[in-house]
């Protein structure tokens, strides 16, 4: 249940029990190879297509995670290279989410995968499935403060994108309120009028905050992510943001 | 100040002296101890010559004895409280020297002054006293007003702490100075290893008490703070079990140990842990329960609370569990709904006798530690043997908490860093509960019991003197991170639970089975059953967190909103009779206790307002008249505010969620007297202001325009539009169904603004049901003036509103924009 991650390839190539070296290794990698899948398979299988080791490069997942997430992929498209919305939307656990059609948006969200990406995608591939899950990675405990910086920064990013639903670059009034309506929805009575009545209090105070003291008469037309960044500065929001991966599987376990 | 703290001194001085004069016999009550010794002072203070009033009964006696004990306790109880005063009272001794440990210094001087009456020290901290009648109230203060959230995430680590960090402790100090004692450093000591290891137990566990006393006043970051604290709340169940297990083996003989033996002590502590925590757990569950259905006796409900957690203490102990335990868990359960389900009243009168209760006995503990040094007969002094203890309490924490934080770092999401991890070690404090157990020694069986006891004793003091005072500088030297003084505010509350179902979305769809996702099954699990059977359905929706806040804010905003309207005199409705009596009529039983309130400090201000002749809305004059009584205004506002508005809140989320199942009639008749004040008022500033009768909003302007004013007229007439425009705004928030008093219009405010039908395209603004009564017989221009020219004004915080400078330039806007059906979206914008 050991969490330990590695950004080296050839570390954790060594771990798997091959005692080739990373070049031959990456040599080997041109067969393509099934991905074992299931517990026992996954102890012996080496990580497969050479896409893996870009992966990993470019997410900070260990192989043996980027294997433990395919799995999980296959297991949601039902096999198939790609993956829709309404397979998401078949997930048990996920039905009772409030904010699950913005999780599920996130997933599609050409702004999630690069930097400039923009619009929304049908179909993702194992590969964004993979990007997106490492918005979630925890932090790694030997970052310099400018690497901190950095994940704080995307982890927000991420965030504010969830609720920039027209990506704009700007929260406005709707988007907010309609997240805190959604996020209300399954407490029973609350209606809407009080989510609405919620996120207008927010958003004052989100106006006090960042313009500071104005007159009331000014026009705010939403939360900027520079606001963002300022609003959300007490959160330790590297190290909430992040959920624990772990290197075995549990896929077995929920459905 | 000075002055402050001398006068007290001087009463607390007074106190003392007059103190051991009677003090002495009632100690021995109160220690329990047998021997009746009665000292002579007694006799000159408490005796009254009978012989002076021989014929027949005296009209004045003084009968000492009736009284002496509950005295004695009573008066003790009071000493420690002034100790406290005083000691509270210089800021700057207790910025350096934390309260604790002055309070232990104080208990020194206390027991001098005892001990020099008395000659013998009868006054000390029996174990009895201590546990039946001292620690319960702290624990479950502790219990009930824990962070679970915070406290159930970080309970992994907190137990591992708690139970392997004890067991460390225990047996590594045990082993080293047995280990010690063998190599011969401490001369002539007649302890065996069992023993040793009991000794080791007993002061293994870090002291709640002494913890909180202490991280209290450091502030340190809330992971931090839950790990100290969870820790020593927890290990103190693991000490006192693990006490037993080997006093049983002392009792035993070392010989007679086997397997079975020992497999039994670590069974019986798994018993003694989980049986506790069970017992406690129950207890909660029949607390809240309980508080489901006092509705009826709502003034004592708040003894419950008290009066079943110390039952769940005392059951456990009775069952041979672990009392603390029991006691932890009972408050950590019943918290959440007994605060649901009592009344709010009820719920603020915990919290309080909580905190009285906890805090007092807190003081009386170190109190009590300090007093209990002053004694010639526990004093046995061993250089090695203390030395080397408190070396080795010392060593073996840090190795003891480094080592655990090690391994647990491996598992955490977010590992514990190394000062924090200094903190924790350094944060090792023990205190009266080790105290408490060595004083339980039985000597007959530990023929050095006199020596743990001072050895003991030794290593309080030092832990909470010594340590105590050394935490702030070292915390603010290592730069430890602090807890975030400021209050959360709404969106991160928002952003909060954002979190919260993303986390476990995002585990869903990873296929990942974590903290997140245990959490959110238990949530269910919660929501279905839990809730449903311990709070009462009339405030089961209420429990999101976000509300707290979003509450807070409304009570802010209306604040805000009445001191201005109080400055600029719209709120004159409220000094309306007329209304008030409509009010009062209508608003039946549940309303009249604050009414009555209200009616009460209206009356001053109605005379003060009837004195004066000018309209109250003319602000320049009403602003001069204010400037005399503004403090008063200011604070009847206030005062005004907080009795009714609160409670009004109260009903008002009641009502609310009821009305969501159906429309009640009550609702509507209160609506509608809301409706008809609100008419009321706009009618009488109609009348008092222009003059003349205005129809519309947008004719009132027409006749600003043309009417050659003088400046002066003028002036007062914009002010008194702009108030119009205002209490129109407010009125307009009769829209809203649930309206239903004074003190609700605040959170009515709101919601009618985000309701406003001209920020909804898709809602036609004017659909006829929406159109509120009062507006429905005016024509047709005025009904649509009114939502329009909400716009500008109803977002705002009241106070911006008014202090808005061109009422009449964003009225023309609007007006202006009104054709158009959709809104602007500069207007939408505005309104924030």
């Amino acid at each position: 249940m050991v969490a330990t991650e590695t950004r080296s390839p050839g570390i954790r190539f060594v771990s798997c029990g091959f005692d080739t070296t990373p070049v031959a290794f990456g040599l080997r990698l041109e067969r393509p190879r099934r991905v074992c899948v299931g517990v026992m398979g996954l102890l012996q299988s080496s990580p497969g297509e050479p896409q893996y080791i870009d992966l990993a490069e470019k997410t900070g997942f260990s192989f043996e995670q980027i294997a433990v997430l395919h799995k999980r992929f296959k297991q949601l498209s039902h096999n198939e290279e790609t993956l829709r919305r309404d397979r998401f939307n078949e997930i048990p656990d996920l039905a009772f989410n409030p904010i699950r059609a913005q999780i599920i948006e996130a997933f599609f969200d050409r702004r999630n995968y690069r930097q400039n990406g923009q619009g929304a995608v049908d179909e993702i591939r194992f590969e964004e499935f993979v990007v997106v899950m490492s918005h979630f990675r925890p932090p790694s405990p030997h970052m310099t403060e400018e690497q901190r910086e950095g994940v704080r920064r995307e982890k927000l990013q991420f965030l504010f994108n969830m609720h920039d639903t027209d990506s704009d670059g700007t929260i406005t009034l709707e988007e907010y309120r309609h997240v805190v309506e959604e996020l209300l929805s399954r407490s029973g009575a609350l209606g809407t009028e009080a989510a609405k009545s919620i996120a207008d209090a927010a958003m004052l105070e989100v106006k006090s905050i960042s313009v500071g003291d104005t007159k009331p008469d000014d026009f705010y037309e939403g939360i900027k992510f520079e606001d963002f960044l300022k609003l959300l500065n007490g959160f330790e929001i590297e190290s909430r943001m992040s959920i624990r991966f772990l290197n075995m599987d549990a896929t077995t376990l929920c459905k | 100040m000075y002055r402050c703290g001398r006068v007290l001194l001087w009463l607390l001085g007074s106190v003392l002296l007059t103190r051991p004069a009677w003090g002495a016999p009632g100690e021995e009550a109160l220690t329990q101890e047998a021997h009746l010794k009665l000292p002579e002072s007694k006799s000159s203070l408490s005796r009254p010559e009978n012989g002076s009033t021989a014929a027949g009964k005296p009209l004045m006696a003084i009968k000492w004895h009736h009284v002496q004990s509950p005295f004695i306790v009573v008066l003790w109880i009071f000493v420690a409280g002034l100790a406290k005063l005083v000691i509270e009272a210089n800021h700057h001794v207790t910025s350096v020297i934390p309260e604790s440990a002055l309070l232990i210094c104080f208990g020194f001087l206390l027991g001098g002054v005892v001990l020099g009456a008395d000659g013998v020290q009868t006054f000390k901290l029996t174990p009895t006293v201590f546990f039946f009648y001292l620690l319960p109230q702290i624990i479950l203060d502790t219990g009930y007003s824990m962070p679970n959230k915070l406290f159930f995430s970080n309970l992994g680590g907190i137990l591992v702490y708690a139970v392997i960090g004890t067991c460390w402790n225990a047996a590594t100090l045990g082993l080293s100075l047995w280990g010690c004692d063998k190599g011969g450093a401490m001369g002539e000591v007649h302890i065996g290893l069992l023993q040793y290891l009991l000794f080791g137990s007993l002061i293994a566990a870090v002291d709640p008490v002494a913890v909180i006393a202490v991280f209290e006043q450091v502030h340190v970051n809330e992971v931090l703070f839950i790990m100290v604290f969870g820790e020593s709340l927890l290990n103190d169940g693991v000490t006192v079990v693990l006490f037993n297990v080997f006093d049983a083996f002392v009792t035993l003989g070392g010989e007679n140990i086997n397997a079975a033996e020992i497999f039994k002590g670590i069974f019986s502590f798994f018993v003694v842990a989980f049986g506790g925590s069970l017992v406690g757990f129950v207890f909660g569950i029949l607390i809240s329960l309980l508080t489901r259905c006092t509705k009826n006796i709502q003034i004592i409900e708040a003894g419950f609370v008290f009066v079943l957690g110390y039952l769940s203490y005392l059951t456990a102990e009775m069952l041979s569990l672990s009392a603390i335990l029991s006691i932890v868990f009972c408050g950590i359960c019943c918290q959440k709904y007994i605060n649901a389900n009592m009344d709010p009243d009820s719920v603020s009168t915990v919290r309080h006798a909580m905190k009285v209760f906890a805090n007092g006995s807190e003081t009386i503990i170190f109190v009590f530690l300090g007093i209990s040094a002053i004694d010639k007969s526990i004093w046995v002094w061993n250089t090695g043997f203390i030395l080397l203890t408190l070396l080795f309490v010392i060593v073996y924490r840090f190795i003891g908490t480094f080592l655990l934080t090690w391994i647990l770092n491996r598992y955490r999401l977010v590992p514990i860093g190394f000062i924090d991890q200094v903190i924790m070690s350094y944060g090792g404090l023990r205190g009266a509960v080790a105290y408490g157990l060595a004083v339980l020694l039985d000597e007959s069986k530990i023929k050095e019991k006199n020596l743990m006891i001072s050895t003991t004793i030794i290593v309080v003091y030092f832990t909470v003197i010594f340590q105590g005072i050394t935490m702030k500088p070292l915390v603010t030297w290592l730069n430890v991170k602090k807890a975030s003084v400021s209050e959360k505010t709404l969106i991160e509350k928002v952003q909060n639970k954002v979190f919260d179902h993303m986390l476990v979305a995002i585990e869903d769809i990873s296929g990942q089975i974590g903290h997140n996702y245990f959490r959110d099954k238990w949530n269910k699990f919660e929501e279905k059953w839990m809730m449903g059977l311990l709070m009462k359905s009339s405030v089961r929706k209420e429990q999101e967190p976000i509300f707290s806040v979003f509450h807070r804010l409304n009570m802010k905003d209306a604040m805000s909103y009445v001191t201005e309207g109080e400055r600029k005199g719209s709120l004159e409705f409220i000094r309306n009779d007329n209304a008030l009596v409509d009010f009062k009529n209508k608003f039946g039983d549940d309303f009249s206790e604050i009414m009555s309130d209200f009616m009460v400090s209206n009356k001053y201000d109605t005379l003060t307002n009837t004195r004066d002749p000018v309209p109250s809305v003319s602000l320049e004059i009403h602003e001069q008249t204010m400037k005399d009584n503004k403090g008063t205004e200011n604070f009847n506002s206030h005062h005004l505010l907080e009795q009714n508005l609160y409670r009004g809140r109260k009903e008002h989320r009641h009502r609310y969620s009821r009305s969501h199942f159906d429309v009640n009639t009550d609702e509507n008749e209160v609506q509608e007297i809301f409706q008809r004040t609100m008419r009321n008022r706009l009618e009488s500033f109609k009348s008092a202001k222009t003059g003349v009768t205005p129809q519309t909003q947008q004719k009132d302007q027409q006749h600003k325009m043309p009417n050659g004013k003088s400046p002066d007229q003028i002036r007062s007439y914009y002010s008194g539009d702009e108030d119009f425009e205002f209490c129109e705004a407010d009125s307009a928030s009769g829209y809203d169904a649930s309206g239903s008093s004074i003190p609700m219009r605040t959170t009515n405010r709101t919601r009618a603004g985000i309701e406003n039908p001209a920020f909804m395209p898709d809602i036609d603004p004017r659909a006829p049901l929406e159109i509120p009564p009062w507006l429905a017989d005016v024509d047709p221009d005025s009904v649509m003036a009114a939502p329009s020219q909400r716009g500008p004004v109803r977002l705002h915080r009241p106070a911006a509103a008014h202090v808005s400078a061109r009422p009449t330039d964003s009225t023309q806007q609007s007006d202006e924009q009104l054709p158009t059906s959709a809104p602007p979206p500069y207007d939408r914008h505005r309104g924030l």
